[in-house]
């Protein structure tokens, strides 16, 4: 075999692997969206977060705009502080609304950022104050059964 | 020829593996500009004095003197140095099987040396020139018959100008005309590059024909010895028998047995 | 009877030792490589040229069986996803399951059977022809010759192997799916992205299949430096290289997916 042709083959299939990487890398794993330089971190308290975990999208009218960072518990107000890392080109209000949504009817779960009217925007390491914790099915179901029997009661 | 120096010396030599013993106190000297045939029979430790003398097994005692120098006393790089002065021919070539004839014989001029593409060129087609395979450098050896490839190992042995070359059994599997074509080029090259020659062989009359010196070897000792004039007049069994190729005689046609009657239970086994 | 034991017994203990010496062997001679790899990589076109025959010319099967084993895992993930209505799932299925196992898994069994087995023969082949008593009477190391550079051509192609199977395998899944099915395009591809992470998933396989590269290699250059100089050896040789690989490559990736995804 000629050294040019074996070198042409050889040129080939290196850069076919690592285009097969890239592609892995940016458009099946995003990448792109998920580096940890263009990130600010915000934090959540949720007396309940359901069945989140790390690496959860965080969305606001469905986009992505950032993931879960870290689930802690805390021992002084006895909930959980979820931290997230929220992409820097996303500003939202300090009074901007946090809750924890599924996605479909047993999807996994997220959470959802509601934008409030505030001028002041949240700043890396601010605290969001309002959060709305995860439905929880026994919960529901409970609350539905009790609606249903008070107004059994009722009649 | 009585002027010339030294340049192998083997003194004492053992080897043996594990237990069996392959070589037993063998004593040999090779002078510049020789070619000296070691023959014996089939398994008698030949190819294993080879190996000894390049350096690849290391003997239990005795040593081997290469130009002055013990070769298993050498360090791994005073032994690869020792060994780009020497060639050796394996038995079937050995050509590197990926390579193009002219690439083999190139081979240790790219290893060991800087010199450009272009001198290269001159020296390979030089060498194959010396074996009269010039025409052939683009083949690859795959296509090259037994005896050409031999050829074309010999001209790759012989890229450095050595100043010992090695041959294992040169002559076997080769036709009549090829044989002679490899005996003559040894003598030859021999003579022009002022080498020695050690060639390994059971072939009598061709080998007896270009060779200045002759050791028998069997059992790991050393038989007999002497120039071919010597060797071919010689009353001694041994040599009388290898040489003429007689069946029987010291080496004996029958492997050690009980009788023959007494295998096929003609003989009654007194009890 | 008694006796009929303790040889049973005797050739256990055998066959331990032997094997632990062999262990012994191949690392020590992984080791002498890795120390004489200094050539390779000064001369890489050594490696260059071995690139071409492990890595180019593996290239095909493995395309072809990365996009088959897609479609499968396409057509299958369809079958079991629409039962329960979230056939959009299915690109997340295909590529989880190629990044994380299936692409550095399979990749590295058809890389020890194609790749391997022929290294493992040609080293084997050279052996046997003497052309490596051959190259060490020329003074040149054949270890540092020949052996250095079929592993670092085996150690750099397996990662890249095992990236192009799975891209061919999402390429084949994305086929079934969304071509020949007729799943929605969009929610193919986002619920893949947004459920597949770089650096869990994607770098976690890309290391995975750079063990599997190491291992296969290992197994194959010292099976065909260490193969009896005979016929039967080599090919006894070539046949323990791809039991050997595949079973490492099993065990390797369970000890492996423990460490990455359980945090072992």
């Amino acid at each position: 075999m000629q050294r040019a042709t074996l070198d042409l083959w050889v040129g080939l299939f290196v850069l076919a692997g690592i285009g097969a990487l890239m592609i892995l890398s940016l458009k099946v794993g995003n990448l792109d969206t998920y580096n940890g330089s263009g990130t600010y971190v915000i934090k959540g308290n949720f007396e309940n977060i359901g069945g989140l975990k790390i690496r959860a999208p965080v969305k606001s009218s469905g986009v992505v705009v950032g993931r879960v960072a870290d689930i802690q518990f805390s021992t002084k107000t006895y909930d959980a502080i979820v931290t997230m890392n929220i992409e820097q080109r996303y500003q939202f209000p300090k009074d901007t609304f946090a809750s924890i949504l599924t996605s479909g009817l047993l999807g996994e779960q997220y959470i959802g950022l509601d934008a409030g009217g505030d001028e002041a925007m949240l700043k890396e390491g601010d605290t969001i104050m309002k959060t709305n914790s995860a439905m929880v099915l026994e919960e529901m179901i409970g609350r539905f059964l009790f609606d249903k029997a008070s107004e059994d009661d009722a009649f | 020829m009585m002027t010339a120096e030294t340049l192998v010396e083997i003194s004492d030599l053992n080897f043996s593996y594990d237990t069996r013993a392959i070589l037993n106190g063998v004593n040999m000297t090779m002078k510049r500009g020789q070619v000296i045939a070691i023959m014996g029979g089939s398994g008698s430790g030949k190819t294993t004095l080879l190996k000894l003398i390049g350096g690849e097994v290391t003997p239990s005692s005795g040593y081997v003197k290469v130009s002055g120098q013990v070769i298993h006393e050498l360090n791994r790089d005073a032994l690869f140095a020792m060994r780009r002065k020497m060639g050796m021919l394996f038995q079937f070539g050995a050509l590197f099987t990926d390579l193009s004839v002219f690439d083999n014989v190139a081979f240790q001029m790219r290893e060991h040396s800087d010199l450009p593409e272009s001198m290269i060129r001159d020296l390979v087609l030089m060498k194959l020139h010396a074996v009269g395979l010039r025409g052939a450098h683009r083949l690859m050896p795959a296509q090259l018959s037994g005896g050409m490839s031999r050829r074309v190992a010999l001209a790759r042995s012989i890229a450095l100008d050595p100043m010992l070359m090695m041959f294992d059994e040169p002559f076997t599997g080769l036709d009549p005309i090829s044989l002679s074509v490899i005996g003559s080029l040894i003598r030859r090259l021999t003579d022009a590059l002022e080498m020695t020659s050690i060639i390994v062989t059971h072939d009598v009359q061709e080998s007896l024909s270009i060779v200045d010196y002759v050791y028998f070897i069997a059992d790991g000792v050393i038989a007999a010895h002497g120039t071919p004039e010597e060797v071919k007049v010689s009353k001694a069994p041994f040599v009388h028998q290898f040489v003429h190729g007689e069946t029987d005689g010291p080496v004996p046609f029958h492997y050690p047995a009980q009788t023959y009657l007494k295998d096929l239970q003609l003989e009654k086994t007194v009890a | 009877m008694p006796k009929r034991i303790i040889a049973g017994i005797q050739k256990v203990g055998h066959r331990t030792i032997e094997g632990i010496r062999r262990l012994g062997h191949a690392t020590l001679f992984f080791l002498l490589v890795l120390l004489k790899s200094g050539t390779s990589l000064r001369r890489f076109n050594l490696v260059v040229r071995e690139l071409y025959y492990v890595g180019v010319l593996s290239l095909i099967i493995i395309v072809v069986s990365g996009l088959f084993v897609g479609m499968v895992l396409g057509l299958q993930g369809y079958e079991t996803l629409q039962k329960y209505g979230s056939e959009s799932a299915v690109g997340t299925l295909v590529a989880l399951s190629l990044v994380r196992e299936l692409g550095p898994v399979v990749a590295a069994l058809l890389f020890a059977s194609r790749a391997g087995s022929a290294i493992t023969a040609e080293i084997g082949l050279m052996k046997a022809t003497e052309q490596l008593s051959a190259m060490g009477m020329m003074a040149v190391d054949p270890v540092a010759r020949v052996v250095a550079p079929r592993f670092w051509a085996g150690v750099i192609s397996m990662p890249l192997l095992a990236a192009i199977f799975s891209v061919m395998g999402i390429f084949g899944g994305y086929l079934v799916a969304v071509v020949f099915i007729g799943v929605d395009a969009g929610s193919f591809w986002s619920q893949m992205q947004s459920n597949v992470d770089f650096r869990i998933d994607i770098l976690n396989g890309f290391i995975k299949s750079c063990f599997f590269g190491v291992a296969v290699t290992a197994i194959a250059v010292f099976e065909g430096y260490d193969s009896p100089p005979t016929a039967e050896g080599v090919s006894g040789a070539t046949t323990r290289t791809v039991v050997t690989s595949s079973l490492v490559i099993l065990g390797l990736d369970f000890i492996l997916t423990a460490f990455m995804f359980r945090g072992l």
